[in-house]
């Protein structure tokens, strides 16, 4: 136990002596969480669009009229008929165009449901995506306003439920977490592991009573600490500075963010018995663990839309599965009851990558 | 108390030990000389335990270093090359880190490193990054000492040193020595064979030959000339293209000239005159390790 | 006629702060002269270095390397000199004639021209089995050879070496000094830093630092009967202590 917390003290040390490091390490969360958030703010306001409205009856004009007053939309159009619609998307003027039907205002009334038709520019699908978003949380809440119907009855997707603007925020803060929590706890391990073995303090370690795996839990726990501070950072610029809210448990979002901290270090461990020195745990890591963690976890791009190959392939990406039980716990606040099977997927994940990191960990070099 | 027997290593197609032999008795301080590249490292990276040898067996203090290496990494204190220390601790903290790692306290066994690390103390609060060669040698020694091994090894342990620290790093073996450790130091300084008591020279993964530094000189079978003029170089191409030579060698500011026992002091003045050398001086002298290890090299 | 000076240091100074790198030195080098440069490690060699290389301007002094000033004419003067440290002179990922290409390149060496000097080296180093494998896989004497020849593949006036025979078996060793001789020989003047006393003994001129002064300069049998020494390193240890 001594020589435990003699290693972890030592651990400390070298996290707290590194300034630069630990600079980065703090500095690069609240940078992200900062630029991803107001970058993606700044994007849909204004954005230019043209309506053609086959109705022209009350319930068309006054809708209109509600979203040219929002400061997301800028009508820059009114079309008279369909032809226009090819014309104006080719001339790029517009990236959205609306189109009420005949018999709008009626339909509303009656049937209780949706028939507007929102015409995009897919060839910007990303933007295309959040205008329609956007333009449908508008409808959503006209809607609401003048005919006093509850949300559920009309057709509108879940995710607008728990996200009714579409801010991006909500999207990116988790996201951000799980990749800053990934890098920090990945990286970071491998990267220390790499550097003993570089400068041969390994060797004295490994000739040493010292076992294995109090080597092993000497290096995780001091990155398991800092990554839960750094994962309170975000989350507190998250909920004061750009509103997300939280409707979950503490406690819960903690212990899920705990099992996801540790799966990386295990992973930052596996990383760094290959590796033999910092630039390749480096390397590796960013490749093997950050760019699938971006590219393949829903983070940026939408899982469902992948092929299928892909879409097996990210089951077993660990940030995958976070992000979902975070959303799902801040966004909607729901239980364990309902994230128990990500939470099931990810502490099989751990146990795995545990059992294999043990086995690999080597008592020699090479 | 260390015995290797036919110890093989290769890395891939490089074969870094070849069938290496040697033994090292209790209470020794053993030389392992060669040139970088010759296996030094791999070798003390299979005494400690760190590597397994393709072929062979070597045992330390009678312990298998396969099978016992738990045992043995208990009673070794190894110093790789390259101090490895963190360079981010004071001198303090990588002591007193490298103490308890192997389960003991700088003060249980401080009397052991007294007098390497009464030289460290005014130094102690400074990070071992900030030392210079010879004091983070000290320190890298203090550290493999501190849990009172039975054999120490040590990896090169005076490369990158100055000649001073060079010097006192020797002395404190030889005190060492007298507590009755074994020693196996490697070193690429074959002038420092002669500070052993029995050296193995090593090249290209090989023993060249295992002996007492004395015995090592003795047994050089050439009769070798120390040969002496303003221009070396010169001499030296010249004495190259002398009929008798069996080797001529730069040594500094001479050359040393190896022959058969036929030739004389005249032989070779003559030869250097005719072609022009001027001020010569020649003696006969006795053969260094150097000497031995150039003759076993070809 | 008087001797060609190669290096001309007068009264050279480099401070950092309150502290005194280097503290006053003057020498100089003759043409064809293989000197010594030794010092322990922080003795203020590697500044000394920095300095006559043109990388690190002066506090104050002068000196002049290949006839041009170490701080006014600094490009000039890289152009002039060759460097050779053991460990960071070849890309160890390119062969030996991708790194005699590269180098050549560096120093605005014609494709004909770099054509001979490869050709050249590979005859007079033996280097006909080993010319198209990678540098890491060729026996550290011989890479030592190669990045000396590299050093020299554009005929400077001087060229320096830090440490080149560190390590390496000693008939290597003394292939590589038999190469710096003639090097020597041929009118480039070789400048030897190291802190191995042995390498020192074959150097036509050893000046030796201590804290940033000189404390000894002359040939090695003048050193070793000013300071009663049977070898560099006991002049050493007097000195130092």
């Amino acid at each position: 136990m001594k020589t435990f917390a003699a290693f972890v003290r030592k651990e400390f040390k070298h996290i707290f002596r590194d300034r630069k490091t630990l600079i980065i390490l703090f500095g690069m969360p609240i940078v992200m969480v900062i630029m991803f958030g107001f970058a993606i703010r700044t994007e849909i306001s204004n954005s230019r669009i043209a309506i053609l409205d086959h109705a022209k009856d009350a319930h068309s004009q006054k809708l209109k009229g509600k979203i040219a007053a929002s400061e997301y939309f800028n009508v820059v159009a009114e079309l008279n008929s369909e032809e226009e619609i090819g014309e104006i998307f080719k001339r790029g003027d517009v990236k959205l165009v609306l189109v009420f039907p005949q018999e709008f205002g009626k339909d509303l009334v009656n049937t209780k449901h949706s028939p507007i038709q929102i015409i995009t520019d897919a060839s910007d699908p990303n933007t295309a995506n959040i205008l329609s978003s956007y333009l449908q949380a508008t409808f959503q809440s006209y809607v609401n306003e003048e005919l006093h119907l509850q949300a559920p009855n009309l057709n509108i997707t879940t995710r607008m439920m728990f996200n009714p603007e579409n801010k991006s925020v909500y999207m990116f803060v988790p996201g951000v977490m799980t990749i800053i929590l990934m890098l920090v706890s990945a990286l970071m391990t491998s990267i220390t592991v790499a550097k003993e073995k570089e400068i041969g303090t390994m060797e004295i370690l490994l000739v040493s009573p010292l076992k294995p795996f109090v080597i092993i839990l000497g290096k995780i726990i001091p990155y398991l600490v800092l990554a839960l501070i750094i994962a309170c950072t975000i989350l507190l610029l998250g909920l004061y500075v750009f509103d997300m809210p939280m409707n979950g448990s503490y406690y819960l979002l903690f212990g899920e963010i705990f099992l996801f901290v540790l799966c990386a270090l295990v992973l930052g461990l596996l990383i760094s018995t290959v590796a033999n020195s910092q630039q390749t745990a480096m390397l590796i890591s960013m490749m093997a663990l950050m760019l699938p963690s971006i590219l393949l976890s829903g983070f940026i791009f939408p899982i469902s839309s992948m092929p299928i190959p892909l879409q097996v392939i990210s089951n077993a990406i660990p940030a995958k599965w976070f992000i979902i039980v975070i959303k799902n716990i801040m966004l909607k606040g729901t239980g364990f009851e309902a994230i128990a099977f990500e939470t099931g997927v990810l502490v099989f994940i751990t146990c795995l990558l545990t059992l294999i990191a043990i086995k690999k960990f080597k008592i020699r070099l090479e | 108390m260390i015995e290797v027997h036919n110890i093989s290593k290769s890395y891939g197609s490089v074969q870094a030990l070849k069938e290496l032999s040697f033994k090292v008795e209790e209470g020794q301080l053993y030389g392992l000389i060669g040139p970088d590249g010759a296996g030094k490292t791999t070798l003390f990276r299979i005494l400690t335990t760190l590597l397994l040898a393709d072929s062979g067996e070597a045992t330390m203090d009678g312990l298998d270093v396969k099978k016992n290496y738990k045992k043995i990494r208990k009673m070794v204190g190894y110093m790789p090359e390259r101090f490895s220390l963190y360079m981010d601790l004071t001198v303090e903290e990588n002591l007193n880190f490298f103490a308890t790692v192997f389960q003991t306290t700088v003060e249980e066994n401080y009397h052991l490193i007294h007098d390497i690390y009464q030289m460290l103390e005014p130094f102690k609060k400074r990070k071992a990054g900030d030392l210079s060669g010879g004091m983070k040698q000290k320190l890298a020694l203090s550290c493999a000492l501190i849990h009172k091994p039975r054999i120490l090894l040590l990896d090169e342990p005076t490369t990158g040193v100055d000649p001073v620290s060079r010097k006192e790093f020797w002395e404190m073996l030889k005190k060492l020595q007298q507590s009755g450790l074994t020693t196996l130091v490697s070193t690429p300084f074959l002038d420092e064979a002669e500070l052993c008591d029995e050296v193995a020279l090593v090249q290209n993964g090989q023993i060249l030959k295992v002996d007492s530094p004395h015995n090592i000189a003795m047994a050089y079978p050439h009769r070798l000339w120390q040969v002496k003029s303003g221009a070396n170089y010169k001499t030296l191409k010249i004495l190259k293209e002398f009929d008798h030579k069996i080797s001529a060698f730069a040594f500094g500011n001479v050359v040393h000239l190896a022959t058969n026992s036929e030739v004389s002091e005249e032989m070779i003045e003559v030869h250097l005159k005719q072609n022009g050398v001027e001020h010569i001086q020649i003696k006969p002298i006795q053969a260094g390790i150097e000497d031995v290890f150039m003759d076993l090299m070809q | 006629m008087e001797e060609e000076k190669v290096i001309e240091v007068k009264n050279l100074s480099k401070h950092f702060g309150k502290f005194k790198a280097v503290d006053d030195i003057s020498f100089d080098v003759k043409k064809g002269e293989v000197f010594g440069f030794l010092g322990a490690n922080g003795a203020g060699k590697t500044t000394a270095i920095k300095m006559l290389t043109g990388i690190w301007s002066s506090t104050s002094g002068q000196a002049t390397v290949a006839g041009f000033d170490i701080n006014k004419n600094r490009n000039k003067l890289k152009e002039n000199i060759g460097y050779m440290s053991q460990k960071f002179s070849l890309y160890e990922d390119l062969t030996f004639k991708e790194n005699v290409r590269f180098y050549g390149g560096i120093y605005g060496l014609s494709n004909k021209e770099i054509k001979l000097k490869t050709e050249e080296m590979i005859e007079h180093l033996e280097l006909d089995n080993i010319q198209n494998t990678m540098i890491s896989d060729i026996p550290l004497g011989w890479k030592q050879k190669i990045a000396f020849s590299v050093a020299v593949i554009h005929r400077p006036k001087i060229v320096f070496l830090d440490e080149p025979t560190s390590g390496v078996d000693p008939i290597t060793r003394r292939q590589f000094w038999d190469l710096i001789y003639e090097t020597a020989e041929s009118g480039i003047t070789v400048f030897v830093t190291t802190h191995y006393m042995d390498e020192a003994e074959y150097c036509d001129r050893i000046s030796m630092m201590v804290q940033g002064r000189i404390e000894a300069l002359g040939s090695l049998d003048e050193l070793l009967t000013k300071h009663q020494a049977k070898n560099m390193d006991e002049v050493f240890v007097k000195l130092a202590r």
